[in-house]
């Protein structure tokens, strides 16, 4: 393998030096625009928020441990649901998605990066800067505590005159542009640099999954965007956009929450059924059953999702056409989440299937989403809604939908994708009890609390009082969230073993799998392919390994086999790194503060320092270096 | 050997349009929900001053004019550079940032009246959304100049590549955008008073 450089004199490199090929240590991955690198910081870091997003749900739960507890103030009580929510879905789950997708798009589709990689890396920083700017509230003043969906007028200057609120509507806003840049990012590279031969209909049910899930952010940000910046109007300016003193409208922001906000879920959750899409065929050795149903019910589910988002006002006096109207379509879009269901048991039936961690993963994952789906259709009954909206029914419900649903979703992904993003096999041993203390101890923390909202608890006290039978349940709830809180350890322990442990090299393709990824090395080489893959179906690379199976005309797969030997003709190249991504990051970090603090001179400095930046990435240009593979030197 | 050769391409348009056209996509849902929060709050100021008061239609038929006009430069732009016609190239792109500015002078000058007449963004619903969403437009636009003066300065320092042609389509493609925002703003937040 040999590497050619290039270097380009430009207003970038005067000023900082542009880190090359040969760079090592901590510059590198500051500058890095390699995806499997920026997606495995995403998985790192959205592991770590997940980590602090369960003990915050379990300082939550001991505090309901039993009645007229006083473990955490109501105050602070306040904040720990409002960090435990705003974490689990903007900087856990959601990155998560971000970097299994980050890391997969390309290898699944043969290409060998984003379409644009410092892009990539700006979304990556952005979204750190929101989340550390949102965690700095803690030490600055207390953090928000209007919960997630921050709810005006609760988030007003007169009600909430602490400065939390407006790290929550900043930090938001800045991981909100990260979330944008790299859906737009994604949806042109899955577009324009699939390899030879993948039309859309070949595509892996993962990247289709990806595709719809970047369109609906695409689509579901902005309205929430604009609702952060007319809080951040109100707060810091003294707009009047939920004053209700002077004639505005806290509905207004939970519609444009819930335009969000019910996207979102499926944002949340898309990714998680694209990651089961691809683990069970390959645990039950047999192709993605109606894969079409899949594509067009993945879509249907996209499309619909913005039409069901006044569910979450059913108590807000939507009138009965209304009312009538969402409740509908609520229903109806549980019929494409049923064909998915159907479509993985059917993958399943007949298939030979082998229970490995990721398998029992996938399976709690139907399991669990199920129940999820059925309390979903029951809350859609706009008349029992008004019996339980704001009860722990709820609460057990989007967990089930949201927990059960995405995290299980993604932890069957992360055992299944583990060997490739690292080159080391997690413990299958291991892994049986963690999947066991998670799925048990997640049950066991949500199903008691269906029964706790019917029985009419509250979701989001402090504490209940003696008496009203609420005691049993909550304490086995509590019990359950340290079973989970124990299986997250174990998987923790496991992954530090593995990761120092010399031994436990995976192989290229260790599940017998069936897409691009694995015909590569575990973890892949910096330029990912060697050479361009050809594609000759559905499953390509299961074709390749079995090709009785190949249903693809000898004539049309030499034809994709030119065309990819004709784009390996140029070398293979690989974009440079870059320290402007990393510095816009800072520019907009800091300028954060600026606001919040009403600090003119750094916000100032910090525009500056922004449009600098953004001159010094557009003219430093994309850089970087050829990598040509010798013949011999490739594959195997 | 160009520096784009990323491999095989499974579309014909170039990334960086096509990143734009999703781009705009996505914008239009910003100033969707700018534009209908501005509906949302039509009318419901509690204190003037009112729209009917302060607008001045004649006044900016002529700003929405001068914005229209520049599109049509920037056109001008694009099919010079496509013809190589650099000092035309020049001119015209000139010319669009000087029309851009000239609708931003026009938007200081109104916002300035206004506040003078006692419209703030503190004052009534009314000015809150009317100054969020032309305030966001005129970023926008000023995006927009700042962006065609790099070009512009880049004209002068280094010979300009079809790469340069591929970054002025896109630049068009986001005036243009800007530019049928602005035509809807005029029509439902300034024409709508009068009918
Ligand atoms: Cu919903």
């Amino acid at each position: 393998m040999a590497i050619s450089s290039q270097s380009a004199k430009n207003l970038g490199s005067k000023v900082l030096i542009r880190p090359n090929s040969q760079t090592k240590g901590i510059v590198s991955w500051l500058t890095t625009v390699d995806h499997k690198r920026l997606g495995i910081m995403y998985l790192v870091a959205s592991f770590l928020f997940l980590f602090t997003a369960t003990i915050e749900s379990s300082l939550i739960r001991t505090q309901l441990i039993r009645p007229n507890n006083t473990f955490l103030s109501p105050e602070i009580f306040n904040q720990m649901f409002t960090l435990h929510g705003v974490t689990m879905v903007f900087l856990a789950i959601m990155p998560m998605g971000t970097g299994f997708a980050n890391f997969l798009v390309p290898l699944m589709i043969g290409a060998r990066d984003l379409a644009f990689p410092r892009l990539n890396a700006f979304g990556f920083w952005i979204y750190i800067a929101g989340a550390t700017l949102f965690y700095s509230s803690i030490f600055l003043g207390g953090a928000p505590n209007a919960g997630w969906f921050a709810y005006a007028p609760l988030t007003s200057l007169s009600a909430n005159p602490g400065h939390g609120i407006d790290f929550y509507m900043i930090g938001l806003f800045l991981a909100g542009m990260g979330t944008l840049a790299t859906a737009m990012n994604v949806i042109v590279t899955i577009i324009s640099m699939r390899a030879p031969g993948m039309t859309l209909w070949r595509m892996p049910m993962f990247i289709w999954m990806v595709l719809i899930t970047m369109f609906l952010i695409l689509f579901a940000f902005p309205p929430f965007t604009i609702a952060l910046v007319q809080v951040i109007m109100d707060r810091s300016f003294g707009s009047l956009f939920y004053v209700p003193e002077q004639g505005g409208m806290p509905i207004l922001w939970q519609h444009l929450f819930w335009i969000f906000g019910h996207p979102e879920v499926y944002i949340i959750v898309l990714p998680a059924f694209g990651a089961i899409s691809e683990v069970i065929p390959a645990f039950s050795r047999k192709p993605l059953s109606g894969y079409p149903i899949m594509v067009f019910s993945g879509m249907s589910i996209g499309f619909m999702g913005f039409a069901v988002w006044a569910h979450h006002m059913f108590t807000t006096g939507l009138g009965p056409y209304g009312e009538m109207a969402f409740a509908v379509t609520s229903f109806v879009i549980g019929v494409p989440t049923g064909a998915k269901i159907f479509n993985w048991v059917m993958t399943m039936w007949g298939g030979k299937i082998r229970l490995t961690t990721s398998m029992l993963f996938a399976i709690g994952f139907i399991v669990t989403f199920v129940m999820g789906g059925i309390t979903g259709i029951m809350v859609a009954i706009s008349s029992l809604d008004a019996q339980i909206n704001s009860s722990y029914f709820l609460v057990a419900h989007f967990h089930y939908a949201m927990g059960g649903g995405a995290l299980l979703g993604f932890m069957a992904g992360f055992y299944y994708w583990f060997p490739k993003f690292t080159g080391k096999m997690l413990s299958e041993k291991v892994g049986r009890f963690v999947f066991a203390l998670i799925a048990v101890g997640f049950h066991t923390v949500f199903f008691p609390q269906h029964f706790l909202g019917l029985m009419g608890m509250p979701r989001r006290i402090q504490t209940y009082a003696d008496g009203y039978g609420f005691n049993t349940l909550n304490l086995i709830s509590t019990l359950g969230s340290y079973i989970a809180l124990v299986g997250a350890c174990l998987l923790a322990y496991d992954i530090i073993v593995t990761m120092r442990s010399k031994d436990r090299k995976a192989p290229n393709d260790p599940w017998d799998a069936r897409s691009l990824e694995w015909s590569i090395p575990s973890p892949p080489p910096v330029h990912d392919f060697d050479t361009t893959p050809v594609v000759v179906g559905q499953d390509t690379f299961w074709l390749e390994k079995y090709p009785q199976f190949k249903n693809i005309s000898k004539q049309e797969e030499s034809e994709i086999a030119k065309l990819a030997k004709e784009s390996d003709k140029h070398g293979i190249h690989m974009p440079g790194a870059s320290w402007w991504p990393l510095i816009t990051s800072v520019a907009l970090f800091f300028g954060g503060y600026s606001i919040i603090f009403d600090n003119i001179l750094l916000g100032i400095i910090m525009a500056g320092l922004l449009i600098f930046s953004v001159h010094a990435w557009a003219f430093e240009g994309v850089g970087g270096y050829y990598v040509t593979v010798d013949n011999d030197g490739g594959k195997k | 050997m160009s520096m784009t050769s990323h491999g095989y391409r499974s579309s014909n348009i170039k990334d960086p349009k096509l990143l734009m056209w999703i781009f705009l996509a996505s914008d239009c849902m910003f100033f969707g929900s700018l534009i209908g929060t501005y509906l949302v709050y039509r009318g419901r100021s509690l204190v003037g001053p009112y729209p009917q008061d302060l607008f001045d239609i004649p006044l900016t038929t002529i700003s929405t004019f001068v914005l229209l006009m520049s599109s049509f430069l920037m056109v001008m732009a694009l099919y010079y550079l496509r013809k190589n016609k650099i000092q035309s190239f020049r001119l015209a792109t000139f010319g669009v940032i000087i029309f851009g500015s000239i609708f931003l002078g026009f938007q200081v000058f109104e916002f300035s009246h206004f506040a003078h007449e006692g419209l703030t963004l503190q004052q009534n619903l009314f000015g809150s959304s009317f100054y969020v969403l032309t305030g966001t437009h005129g970023i926008h636009v000023a995006i927009g100049v700042l962006w065609l003066i790099s070009l512009l300065i880049t004209s002068y320092i280094r010979p300009m590549t079809s790469k340069d042609e591929v970054y002025l389509d896109v630049a068009a493609l986001y005036w243009h955008f800007v530019d049928i925002v602005w035509i809807v703003i005029f029509t439902v937040v300034y024409l709508i008073e009068f009918i």
